[in-house]
């Protein structure tokens, strides 16, 4: 019986004012897009960087007889300096950050330039001993890459010592820079949407002021008062959050699984749809969420007694 | 059922109060008539037993609460004990009489059974019974009001307001609109009626209370329009003089009023 009269009252308040209620699902469904998207990109910036960081090692570079930068003076690093690298490696201060240690051998580094570039000719430009011997690290924490770079940069024999995750840098800054954009755009939609739900609900309010002063009158607690407008907010912004979610679900499931999957390498890690599926949850609370909380805002005004 | 004690109202802004250290006690099943000035703070007065305001001074008692600290959650709760009646009906134009009656019902939560016994019930007892599916713009004037009773009776309320809602009818209707209002009277209910219509007021003899400038000045039992006692000032005692603002305190010095309908309220005071 109430609940009938509550959906009763939401349904022509929706009804009174459709135009209203058209924008509000709009800049919701807009809105709540950029913010799905910005969360989107954030997950795929987390997943690319553990991805990535899993993978990326501290290389210690030593020095060959054509080098002159970092401690290397024209002269291949001698076995003893080779030695003393690796015994600070496996020193107790440095041991614990360390997972494992690799040592790639003049042919060895040949081989992966070989295999690297195959396309190109480089015989008789590129010899083994031109290129680097090195130790290739993989650190248990790989934020902790300056501990190394720290310890071993001043060694003899050591050209330098390079975190491979400094290549990467760029690439997640781009993407971070693309996502706090996406965030920025959506606090202003998220903004707007609330505003103009809050201008909706006073207006759908205006529009029945004879009703609710009655209602005051007679003795309507405030809660049977603001209900239906509250929901007539919740409503407007559930469908945009709805359509903003279908978004997202199409995003990930054209866009990203369909074009960006296809054109990236094969074994860059991408989204998927259970990704997808946990953003539309939460784009439906915070639409839902704000939306009752502007409603219940503009709606007060009408329930002081 | 209602006590006022040394009450004040000031609105901001104006260094005249509203009302000004009143003191009052209407009691269960009193039929009341509020008369004076507009300005002189009866629609202030309604307000306040409402609790559409709060006072500034002094403490209000309705119906066992104590108004002035009641939360304002409990005010909804506390307003289905009243019921009110305008001078201008405030009716919903886009629903018919019987669902303008059961509006008040549905909107406190009564269950669809209860609705459909008591606004028949209550049309029947304001002499609408057969008018339940028109539209308020297809009523006379007094039959508009005749619904808005039936709206502020519907729920039994214990005590009802109504604040001139003879106004904007016309002398015959508006002893029709009485004979309705003395009969929910009979039927316990207390009334307390603002008005400006000295003939219905000296004909009626009932508890009269006159305010002049947020004070009440007279409060008789069984009194008249104007007081019979003490001449008060500058009094207009002309029934048609019922409008706002011609009956002013600026008229006239103190001086006997000519009564012209005759009231012949016995000057009791209570």
């Amino acid at each position: 019986m109430r609940l009938g009269l509550i959906l009763g009252e939401v349904g022509s308040g929706l009804r009174r004012n459709l135009s209203m209620v058209v924008s509000v699902v709009l800049v919701t469904f807009i809105s709540l897009t950029f913010v799905g998207a910005s969360i989107l990109l954030q997950m795929q910036i987390g997943q690319m960087k553990g991805y990535w960081y899993d993978r990326a090692q501290v290389a210690v570079y030593m020095c060959t007889e054509i080098d002159t930068t970092g401690n290397c003076t024209l002269a291949e690093a001698t076995e003893d300096q080779i030695a003393a690298v690796q015994q600070q490696l496996d020193s107790p201060t440095l041991a614990p950050y360390i997972n494992e240690v690799q040592f790639e051998t003049h042919e060895q580094a040949y081989e992966n330039f070989k295999e690297q570039f195959a396309d190109t000719t480089f015989e008789g430009i590129i010899t083994p001993e031109s290129l680097n011997e090195s130790f290739r690290v993989n650190l248990v924490d790989p934020e902790q890459a300056d501990v190394l770079i720290e310890s071993l940069s001043g060694l003899a024999g050591v050209e330098s010592v390079e975190d491979q995750r400094a290549y990467l840098e760029p690439i997640f800054a781009i993407l971070n820079a693309a996502s706090y954009t996406a965030i920025g755009v959506a606090g202003l939609m998220l903004v707007a949407a609330v505003l103009l739900i809050a201008t909706t609900i006073r207006l759908s309010a205006f529009s029945r002021r004879r009703e609710l002063g009655i209602m005051r009158l007679v003795g309507a607690s405030n809660r049977f008062i603001q209900t239906p407008f509250i929901l007539e907010g919740v409503f407007a912004s559930l469908i945009g959050s709805v359509l903003a979610g279908g978004a997202i679900v199409a995003i990930v499931q054209f866009f990203v699984r369909g074009y960006l999957a296809s054109t990236l390498p094969v074994n860059t890690s991408l989204l998927g749809m259970e990704e997808a599926l946990l953003v539309v949850p939460i784009l439906i609370a915070v639409g839902a969420g704000l939306a009752a909380i502007s409603a219940g805002v503009a709606i007060s005004r009408y329930l002081k007694v | 059922m209602i006590r006022f004690d040394s009450v004040s109202k000031s609105y901001p802004g104006t260094t005249r109060p509203a009302l000004n250290s009143v003191d009052l006690e209407i009691l269960k099943g009193e039929f009341v008539f509020l008369v004076g000035a507009s300005g002189s703070g009866k629609s202030s007065f309604l307000r306040l037993i409402l609790k559409e305001e709060n006072p500034s001074k002094g403490s209000i008692h309705v119906l066992g609460q104590h108004l002035n600290t009641l939360s304002s959650r409990k005010v909804p709760y506390f307003r289905r004990n009243l019921g009110v009646v305008f001078q201008d009906f405030r009716l919903l134009p886009n629903k018919t009489v019987f669902d303008n009656v059961a509006f008040t019902l549905q909107v406190i939560g009564k269950s669809r059974g209860f609705i459909q016994e008591a606004v028949p019930d209550a049309l029947k007892m304001v002499g609408l019974a057969g008018k339940s599916n028109r539209f308020p713009h297809e009523l006379s004037g007094g039959e508009q009001q005749r619904v808005a009773i039936a709206r502020a009776v519907v729920n039994k309320p214990a005590i009802m307001l109504a604040d001139e809602p003879t106004g904007n009818l016309d002398p015959a209707t508006a002893a029709g609109i009485m004979t309705l209002l003395e009969r929910i009277n009979l039927g316990g209910t207390t009334v307390l009626m603002a008005t400006h219509d000295a003939g219905i007021v000296d004909q009626m003899k009932r508890r009269v209370i006159e305010l002049i400038g947020g004070q009440i000045v007279r409060d008789e039992l069984q009194g008249g329009y104007q007081t019979q006692a003490v001449p008060t000032q500058g009094r207009v005692p002309h029934p048609a003089a019922s409008k706002p603002a011609s009956a002013t305190t600026t008229q006239a010095p103190p001086q006997r009023p000519t009564v012209q309908s005759s009231s012949q309220g016995e000057g009791l005071d209570a």
